[in-house]
């Protein structure tokens, strides 16, 4: 099948159209500046709702039902509830019964939980996933077998295309860890407490349809109301919404591998000797296992210079909770917990704030969080000569990530990708991307094992630490070492077919994925 | 071209955790051409190149026809060649040798007195540890062919080590390899010494002659393939006898240029456990130091075996450099910096032998025969100890080399 395409900005060969929607082509950094209204769901009446308050319905399959739910409808849910998920499976069971056809389900993230979601994908119950794609599903669309093509988001571009109304939910399926019979919503509590539901926001405000799912059905009013009930259609109580234990991580943990820890210990000590980090920084930290010892770095490093970070971001871990705790960190604004520390801190915590991405990552908002960051860590499974960075897919060209938030951070002030320079024998620095997903005009310094490579553009940051003893490389250099070692590998094979679209933060198309030529 | 009716070898390893290696069997057939099976994680990136590879190097060792399977975990070439080349000895005798490009940067040699604080013990048959070890800033790292090296794999180490000497740059530590015991020790240094190796350890060495053989093997390998550079000696001290002969050991080839004792095997031959707090050996290693410093070479301690406790390391290391060693094992890189740290002199024991100098200098100066610091009478064997804490601090960078021209000196 040939596909008629445009070149954007980024130099990628896009095409005119992705699931028969005209695309808008990537234009450059900051160079799309949409018009007019946002979108708004249609005018509900309380008199069409019972009166006593009580929106309980006996089955998720009957709030479907009352939901009107039908061929080619958008269901929407979030992924708070990650490894241990067991609603959004669900959805699409009850759509498979009742014989409905070619849903589009549009959640904030995919887990490897959600890999039996490919019976329904075969059987044209779903007809594509607009999200994240991790694992076994990421191999499925990869392999062209979807039959819409996938359209991957940041989390910030999740909640643009919500509000642009690119993107219209037609029925939200949020899972709560408590709610009560009104809909009010929260995330702590009962047997499946996931900590925050950030992500559900754009999705109850915007959805036509929202339905609450529960395993612990409280008094009203459910306090703090993450999800106000008065967006709420119905609400379904089941016996467990997940596996408490596939949920959060018990306790997040730094890595052990010397090298990973080697990693963390050189950017602990580029962010000092730069003098990015410094008295009131803002900071950010990752809940991988080097972002962890980074984390834990640079807190020793605050301690020892009787400094205080202004803020940390979340996704929230029990390192930089203890940094909160121990008075090197004011406030901790947190988009989701990962561990029951963090659980336990946005529980007791004033200063430890649920934080939406609704209002960190948004392209539509009136002003974005990121950008006043200080000090953000990311990952990538590749990065090119000119610091273009790809989430996504692997170096064979298989998509097997989402891109999270990784987008939205790039607007932090310094971005900062520890990576190692292989993994096994792959080279993480490549000649160009396979897939791009962040310019490289936004990535500022690379740190490996084997050295650091600053951004060309940032000729403050190369000044910074010009005789700081610090092993600073061209990533040429870098790029060179890793194919001596590895010997140069061959270039991904595709065929034309797409298989999935990467939007940038600003709802424009950077990239997309073809199909892996078999 | 078989021998011992054997067709079918295996090399390597495979397995939900291994990294970085490969499993190959090879079957050497009389007909049919080469016929490779290759599964890896990687074949996508570099599926062709490790299949060329292993073309060539079958071709290298004359073999037309055989079938090849490869089971891959993202090996490097290096590793694949290793293993390859293992899989064809079990079955043809030859001494040809498929050697890897030797690595420029890999060409450097050490001197008898530099610092050997660290050690990095590398099992010689795991690939995926060998591969960033030189990262970590050991002074010396170790590629074993001995006790982390099972028997049967024993064969296959020598020529993963052989390759890792090859192509694996270490950053500038000490090349080192730890052989076997006995005749098979003796075969090992066939496989390295031709490959730059800085220093050879000698396991479980307990007289004169056992570091003899040794240097006398070295020193034929190294006329027969025209080599110059030195090739030390660590012999390790591992039971009573041992420790019993180490002056004379210490003394026993001018290459010996560190002496180490390995506490697991002592403690047993004397059959008492190894404790923590160590009386036990305390004599065995008191009496090492003696005979090290006596004959003018370096004592070099055990391994600290609990990798997760790092304050018990520190602790030992304080113990250990008080009783005069200079240096220790390791068996993980995060042990390096906190015995790295525990062997550098101590900010006050700087500053105390700067002013020790000082003092000295100034009483030179004024032609006193005494030396004085406030109202202390200072001896020379204590300016000579304060001369070595500060040329080690300059060494290890911890004092600038032009510390005394330092506005702030003045004011000490």
């Amino acid at each position: 099948m040939s596909v008629n395409t445009v070149i954007n900005a980024a130099g990628r060969a896009i095409p005119l159209e992705i699931n028969g929607k005209p695309v808008i082509p990537f234009k450059g950094v900051g160079k799309h500046h949409p018009e007019g209204n946002k979108y708004a769901p249609p005018i509900p009446t309380c008199l069409d709702f019972p009166g006593d308050g009580n929106k309980v319905v006996s089955s998720l399959e009957e709030a479907l039902r009352k939901c009107n739910l039908r061929d080619g409808m958008t269901i929407s849910s979030h992924h708070h509830l990650r490894e241990g998920d067991l609603v959004s499976n669900r959805i699409f069971e009850i759509a498979s019964g009742i014989g409905v056809k070619d849903l589009i389900w549009f959640p904030s993230a995919s887990f490897p939980c959600n890999a039996p979601l490919i019976k329904y994908l075969d059987d044209g119950t779903i007809n594509r996933i607009e999200g994240s794609l991790n694992g076994p599903l990421g191999r499925y669309v990869s392999e062209g077998r979807m039959k819409g093509t996938a359209v991957l988001r940041s989390h910030g571009g999740r909640v643009q295309a919500i509000q642009d109304g690119e993107v219209r939910i037609d029925i939200a399926v949020l899972a709560a860890p408590s709610a009560d019979a009104f809909g009010n919503a929260k995330g702590t509590g009962g047997n499946s407490a996931c900590g925050v539901l950030g992500y559900a926001k754009a999705d109850y405000m915007y959805a036509d349809k929202v339905i609450i799912v529960t395993d612990n059905l409280v008094d009203h009013p459910c306090v703090p109301m993450e999800i106000e009930g008065n967006y709420v259609d119905y609400v379904v109580v089941v016996d467990k919404i997940g596996i408490p234990e596939k949920i959060v991580s018990g306790t997040t943990q730094i890595t052990k591998s010397p090298d990973r820890l080697l990693i963390a210990e050189l950017t602990a000590a580029f962010l000092e000797k730069s003098g990015i980090l410094k008295d009131e920084v803002k900071m950010q930290a990752g809940a991988g296992g080097t972002s962890l010892a980074i984390a834990v770095f640079l807190h020793e490093i605050l301690k020892r210079k009787g400094w205080k970070s202004k803020f940390g971001f979340g996704g929230s871990t029990k390192y930089m909770v203890k940094m909160l705790e121990e008075g090197q960190m004011g406030y901790i604004l947190d988009a989701q917990a990962f561990d029951l520390d963090a659980v336990r801190s946005v529980s007791e915590n004033a200063n430890h704030i649920p934080y939406p991405v609704f209002n960190a990552y948004n392209y539509h908002s009136k002003g974005n969080l990121t950008s006043m960051m200080d000090i953000m860590i990311l990952g990538a499974t590749e990065v090119d000569l000119n610091f273009n960075g790809n989430v996504v897919t692997h170096s064979d060209g298989y998509l097997l990530h989402g891109i999270g938030g990784w987008q939205n951070c790039l607007h932090a002030r310094n971005v900062i990708l520890p990576l190692p320079l292989f993994r096994d024998r792959i080279p993480v620095i490549v000649d160009e991307v396979t897939t791009l997903c962040g310019p490289g005009e936004l990535i500022d310094v690379i740190i490996t094992e084997r050295g650091i490579a600053i951004n060309p553009l940032r000729d403050d940051l190369i000044e910074s630490v010009k005789e700081s003893g610090l092993p600073i490389r061209t990533i040429t250099e870098l790029k060179e070492e890793a194919e001596k070692i590895c010997g140069k590998p061959q270039k991904a094979r595709f065929d034309e077919e797409i298989a999935a679209a990467i939007k940038w933060v600003d709802g424009t198309v950077i990239d997309v994925v073809r199909k892996i030529k078999s | 071209m078989a021998e011992n009716n054997k067709t079918i070898s295996v090399a390597g390893n495979t397995g939900p955790r291994v990294r970085s290696d490969c499993e190959i069997k090879l079957e050497i057939r009389t007909s049919g051409g080469i016929n490779t099976d290759l599964t890896s994680k990687v074949k996508r990136l570099y599926g062709d190149s490790i299949i060329d590879q292993c073309n060539e190097i079958l071709k290298f060792f004359g073999i037309d026809n055989a079938v090849l399977k490869i089971n891959d975990s993202g090996a490097l070439p290096f590793v694949i060649a290793a293993r390859l080349e293992s899989a064809i000895k079990q079955l043809i005798r030859t001494d040809l040798e498929f050697l890897p490009e030797f690595l420029k940067e890999n060409f450097y040699s050490t001197t008898p007195y530099r610092f050997r604080f660290s050690r990095l013990y590398l099992p010689g048959n795991n690939p995926a540890m060998m591969i960033n070890a030189g990262l970590h800033s050991a002074h010396g790292i170790i590629l074993d062919l001995e006790d982390s090296v099972a028997p049967e794999k024993k064969d296959e180490a020598r020529i993963l080590v052989r390759n890792a000497l090859r192509q694996i740059s270490f950053y500038g530590a000490e090349r080192m390899v730890r052989i076997n015991q006995g005749q098979r020790g003796l075969e090992d240094l066939d496989y390295v010494i031709p490959h730059n190796v800085n220093l050879i350890l000698i396991p479980k060495c307990e007289s004169p002659e056992d570091v003899k053989k040794t240097d006398k093997r070295i020193s034929e390998i190294k006329q027969k393939c025209k080599l110059t550079n030195r090739v030390f000696l660590m012999p390790i001290i591992e039971s009573a006898l041992g420790v019993e002969n180490s002056f004379v050991i210490s003394g026993s080839s001018e290459n010996v240029v560190a002496i180490a004792i390995g506490l697991e095997d002592f403690t047993a031959d004397i059959g008492v456990p190894r404790t923590a707090e160590g009386s036990e050996s305390l004599y065995a290693r008191t009496r090492l130091v003696n005979a090290a410093k006596a004959a003018g070479i370096q004592p070099i301690d055990s391994v600290f075996s609990d990798v997760s406790d790092m304050d018990a390391l520190k602790i030992c290391v304080q113990k250990s450099k008080s009783l005069g060693f200079e240096g220790m094992g390791c068996i993980h890189p995060r042990q390096i910096p906190v015995i790295h740290q525990g062997f550098a002199p101590e900010p006050d024991e700087i500053e105390r032998s700067k002013r020790i100098i000082l003092a000295y200098e100034e009483a030179a100066r004024k032609g006193l025969g005494v030396v004085a610091l406030g109202s202390k009478m200072i001896d020379p064997p204590v300016v000579a100890r304060a001369q070595k804490t500060i040329k080690l601090a300059i060494k290890l960078g911890l004092l600038s080399g032009s510390w005394m021209a330092d506005p702030q000196t003045e004011q000490i």
